[in-house]
């Protein structure tokens, strides 16, 4: 069977129980006694154990193995969680993710066999007293592969003893027809025999050996049902057993011996079928429901609460707790493209019926019909596209206590908002800006443990991480509760550098010195460290946010801390914009950030620094000529009279405003953004282009660098 | 193709500029288009005219007088933008602005003379010269061009 296809799953899920694991240890290490979380990190870990085994990579298989064993024994009682175990488990994750990358990278895992770290884990395991090959019986969290009924099925073995623990048929509830088909078969002197098949732990090809077991009894008998089913199994949704029922006029013992003919067949349970009666059958009925609405979920119904908190976390190809569908996002993609062309043709469509004489009442209602559905589509298709950011921020609690133990101060993260969604695109690049923010929030912003308790602030500092929708934008601050930026240190640092003059640093306001951390190769830190101030920082996180068409500010008072906010947009592909004309170019401008059109008389106009601005309401906004800025020819605008009134767009960036000038307005449009191609260059103030109803093409203008 | 491929000929687009023609591959050629409207974009090179629209893609298109630093020429009703399409990447088209698009021929390698030159006109750009029914063709050198604009 070839794996490769299997790769992407592969990587996936491995992530997503990673990700959970990381989770779990944490909780674990606050509350070493918590069961719920010991429970979760075993069946992570044997998962992730099932499908390294699965997909032949015997390194990582090994290690996985070895981190389930030591669960096991906590799970039984036999060990207790310490902090060193917290440790060596937090780098054994580390571990099995460098398998991944590897895989990820060569779709191998490697050479490494992490071999002191398996021996951390044996030295842990070996404090409980007890062999390691203990937790290699079949666990009874191999029943939850068995749907709804495994809640049951947990409970029989307690009842009747070990035996009966492997018939796990027992539990399987029987519908109707099935019934019928049995109790006929019965009247017709056949047999009904139940099995439960167990493969061996070892096995590679579990679908395969399952098949060959199918294969050998067709012709001998008719399976008249199987869980999990025929389906599950050849996709290898299962775990090491699964179960039938068989109709057939042969003896037990021939057709056992057919089972266990194949090879790699640990043991069949087998024996002849008693047909429910009827009370049990609707009790059987409703677990018979219940399976379909919520096969998969979890036994027990503590753990089932944790699986809605993490509903990607279920066995391979089971994720069924919320009805949903892996998608490649270069489909989703293309769907967007798509829309993007149906929403230009619509578009085109607009402007034919305005332009044309056809006044047709039924044409335009059709027209608006179509502009209702693409918009919907288009909404339809971003909220597939979004991804909460849940995704890239449930790695950071992790990493905040792996810097505070490096660092050696005390901290504590706080984030809010993880259920904030984002379009997948964006959510892919933010993660590294984030983590830079947090850690410069850990490393330069938050004092050390002792200076803190000297200015008689809790010892344990406190980051935040909060995250919120707001209009067409979300925004995610990350906040410390530190020592602030030191403006005057800046000042000085950029003198040093030559960055400033002395003479600007003068006259440089509080927040005109704090944006100079934005400058390239600009670092405060006293102390490089590994952890942040090697040059490359907040110029870097700048770029890759403004690349995505957010932006980001500070706001620090010393003493108190620092806020870092972080705007995005909510999708990059299509937007609502402002379609303006200037000197008879069409430009676009984003609405987002648009606050008014004000028509403003041109003796409202007074100079500062020879530089042209307005008094509105009260504030002072430069004024920005779009024609000088755009390099268009004076021949081409019209000569205005002094007495004519100018129409500027207020447009904001964070808590600054500047007013555009404009010649006209056109209206408001759902505009594409397209990219204008490798070799032309760009400026700054172009974000993209449009193309416009009419087939022509319009540039968006990036209005954050004018303000 | 098969017999062209033979032959070890290869077929050229004949464009002209003034009394001069020039040849570029026929490998390059993704598209030719009659002129339409040209949305400037400020700020960029200046042998870039701006963007056209092509069904639905954005592409950047460059006058090649400009470029040649020919004098300029108003645009006639022969006026076209021939679409280049270069290796490997579909996204990486450019339009290319010419005075006429007159034909295609079909060249053996014999018939190209390869020159290189130094000199930072269009003959840096160029790759050989073909002959071609008694006139020449001068064979433009497209990857030379396109590289030029990357090093900007």
């Amino acid at each position: 069977m070839d794996l490769s296809q299997y790769l992407d799953i592969f990587v996936e899920e491995t992530k997503e129980h990673l990700n959970n694991l990381n989770d779990q240890v944490l909780i674990l290490e606050a509350e070493p006694e918590n069961i719920d979380t010991v429970n979760e990190i075993f069946r992570a870990a044997h998962s992730l154990k099932g499908m390294a085994g699965t997909m032949g990579f015997k390194r990582m298989q090994r290690l996985t193995h070895n981190m389930e064993n030591v669960f096991s024994e906590v799970r039984n009682g036999k060990l207790n969680v310490n902090a060193d175990m917290v440790d060596i488990v937090f780098k054994c994750l580390d571990a099995i993710e460098g398998y991944l990358n590897h895989i990820m990278e060569s779709a191998d895992e490697g050479t490494e066999d992490n071999d002191e770290l398996i021996e951390l884990l044996e030295g842990a395991l070996a404090q409980s007293g007890t062999a390691p090959a203990a937790s290699d019986e079949p666990e009874p969290v191999t029943v939850d592969k068995m749907g709804g009924s495994a809640a049951e099925a947990s409970e029989a073995p307690a009842a009747s003893g070990a035996d009966d623990a492997k018939k796990k048929y027992k539990s399987i509830p029987i519908a109707d027809f099935e019934k019928n088909a049995m109790v006929e078969a019965k009247e017709k002197g056949l047999h009904v025999y139940a099995s439960t098949v167990y493969i061996q732990e070892s096995c590679l090809l579990k679908s395969a050996r399952a098949f060959l077991v199918f294969k050998n009894l067709e012709g001998k008998g008719d399976i008249i049902k199987s869980v999990p089913s025929v389906q599950d199994i050849e996709d290898e949704r299962f775990d090491l057993d699964f179960s039938m029922f068989i109709i057939t006029d042969k003896s037990i013992d021939e057709i056992k011996h057919l089972i266990e003919n194949v090879s790699e067949i640990e043991e069949a349970v087998i024996e002849e079928y008693d047909v429910p009666d009827t009370v049990t059958e609707t009790v059987a009925e409703e677990a018979h429901e219940e399976e379909h609405a919520a096969k998969g979920s979890a036994p027990a119904a503590k753990v089932e609460k944790k699986d809605e908190k993490h509903p990607a976390h279920t066995k391979p190809g089971k994720p069924v707790v919320n009805r949903s569908v892996r998608v490649d996002i270069e489909k989703l993609d293309d769907l967007m493209n798509l829309v993007s062309e149906l929403i230009i043709a619509k578009n085109g469509l607009v402007a034919v019926a305005g332009d044309s004489a056809i006044q047709d009442q039924s044409f335009n209602e059709q027209i608006e019909y179509v502009e209702r559905v693409t918009t919907n589509l288009h909404e339809s298709v971003m909220k597939v596209r979004m991804v909460p950011i849940e995704s890239v921020v449930n790695r950071f609690p992790r990493m905040i206590r792996d810097l505070s133990k490096k660092l050696n101060k005390e901290m504590e993260l706080i984030m809010t908002g993880e259920d904030t969604e984002l379009d997948r695109t964006v959510i892919d690049e933010i993660g590294d800006p984030l983590m830079h923010m947090l850690r410069n929030a850990a490393d330069h912003g938050l004092e050390s443990t002792i200076d803190r308790l000297k200015l008689g602030k809790p010892q344990v500092g406190t980051i935040r991480l909060d995250a919120y929708q707001d209009g067409n934008n979300v925004t995610i601050e990350v906040s410390d509760d530190g020592a602030g930026v030191d403006v005057e240190k800046i000042k000085r640092k950029a003198v040093e550098k030559g960055n400033i003059t002395e003479e600007q640093a003068e006259y440089m306001s509080d927040k005109e010195a704090i944006d100079l951390l934005f400058m390239p190769a600009f670092s405060t830190a006293e102390k490089i460290s590994d952890v942040s101030g090697r040059g490359v920082g907040l110029d870097v996180v700048k770029n890759k946010i403004e690349g995505l068409g957010g932006d980001v500010e500070v706001k620090s008072k010393l003493g108190e801390g620092t806020t870092f906010i972080v705007r995005l947009p909510l999708t990059l592909a299509i937007i609502q914009a402002l379609m303006v004309d200037v000197c008879g170019e069409k430009y676009a401008l984003p609405l987002n950030s648009i606050v008014t059109v004000e028509e403003i008389m041109p003796e409202d106009i007074k100079y500062v620094h020879t530089k042209e601005v307005i008094n509105l309401r009260g504030s002072v906004i430069p004024l920005v000529r779009l024609n000088e800025v755009l390099d268009i020819e004076a021949s081409e605008c019209e000569e205005e009279s002094e007495d004519q009134s100018l129409v500027a767009v207020i447009v904001k960036k964070g808590d600054k405003q500047a007013g555009l000038v404009i010649s006209n307005l056109l209206g408001q449009q759902e505009i594409v953004i397209k990219p204008l191609g490798k070799y032309i260059r760009v400026p700054k103030m172009i974000s993209g282009a449009t193309i416009l109803g009419n087939g022509e093409v319009a540039l968006i203008i990036d209005s954050n660098t004018l303000v | 193709m098969d017999e062209s491929m033979m032959l070890d000929t290869k077929q050229y687009i004949i464009i002209k500029f003034d009394s001069e023609q020039y040849g570029i591959s026929i490998s390059y050629i993704d598209n030719i288009v009659r002129l339409q409207p040209i949305t400037r974009v400020p700020h960029t090179q200046h042998y870039f005219l701006g963007i056209i629209n092509l069904r639905g893609e954005i592409i950047p298109v460059m006058s090649m007088r400009k470029k040649f630093e020919l004098p300029d020429k108003e645009n006639t009703n022969q006026t076209r933008i021939l679409i280049l399409k270069l290796e490997g990447n579909n996204n990486n088209k450019i339009g290319i602005l010419v005075d006429e698009v007159k034909e295609v021929v079909t060249l053996t390698e014999e018939n190209i003379e390869k020159i290189s030159s130094e000199t930072a006109d269009i003959k840096a750009y160029l790759s050989g010269v073909g002959k071609y029914n008694g006139t020449l063709i001068s064979m433009l050198n497209i990857a030379a061009l396109i590289a030029d604009i990357d090093n900007e």
